[in-house]
């Protein structure tokens, strides 16, 4: 049977799943580069966000949900939204990051917002971690609309386990 | 080579080439042959991969000018 139509059906496309962890933006691009490779190789794709990596798929302006103190200030100091991410080398001030995006356009390649894009047109699913969310404060609310689920551990080791590839960047 | 459709991946880098292949490969009917035409060689190496894996036939690459003509035919089921 054809990947294509095992993944179109549903029904034992072989899967791969993704932990992103860190809120790099060097880290996520190659996270979404996989993500999208393997959605066109036929694969059913899940991307789980966690701890820092909820900042790549977190709306650039806050839900406004009620944040103790201590969340509010990691709040300051750590804001969302896939724009802000930072280098994981030579981010430099933001001059690097300026300077790396810059070279990507002049090779026209993808800008991680249009690669999370292919990724959702691609079929590739967006788990937000929500012991990670509780932790920082955040709520559904705090969250780009291509996060279609909230979840925990269980449910990525549910599918991690029926993965033939499984990635923690 | 004749194709019945081509795209074309020439300036684009990895994912761009195979994720456009999965896309254009859609719009052609069983055992007709896609081409793609591409700079990057790192297609000479991820277009037999993607073959292997979707179940298509690599049916070979022709380099010209600095640039790959890649022919893909689609499965039938």
């Amino acid at each position: 049977m054809d990947t294509t139509d095992r993944k179109e059906t549903g029904e034992g496309a072989e899967s791969a799943t993704i932990v992103v962890f860190s809120g790099d933006l060097d880290r996520a691009l190659a996270a979404f580069n996989i993500a999208t490779t393997a959605a066109s190789l036929g694969m059913e794709v899940t991307m789980f966000f966690t701890f820092w990596g909820l900042n790549v798929v977190r709306r650039e302006r806050g839900g406004g949900a009620r944040k103790t103190p201590l969340q509010r200030m990691l709040g300051l100091m750590n804001r969302g939204g896939s724009r802000r991410l930072r280098l994981s080398r030579l981010h430099m001030l933001g001059g690097g990051r300026a300077a790396m995006k810059h070279l990507m356009r002049r090779f026209r390649m993808p800008s991680l917002e249009e690669m999370m894009a292919m990724a959702r047109e691609l079929g590739v699913h967006f788990i937000a971690c929500t012991t990670s969310m509780a932790l920082m404060g955040l709520t559904e609310k705090d969250f780009i609309p291509e996060v279609e689920e909230f979840a925990g551990a269980a449910t990525y080791v549910e599918r991690a386990s029926r993965s033939s590839i499984n990635l923690f960047i | 080579m004749k194709a019945d459709r081509s795209v074309d991946c020439v300036g684009l880098y990895c994912p761009m080439p195979i994720v456009k292949t999965s896309q254009e490969i859609k719009e052609l009917g069983e055992g007709e042959v896609l081409e793609v035409v591409a700079d990057d060689p790192g297609i000479k190496s991820d277009m037999p991969a993607w073959c292997a894996k979707t179940g298509h036939q690599f049916l070979g690459i022709e380099e010209r000018d600095g640039e790959y003509h890649v022919f893909v035919r689609k499965r039938g089921d």
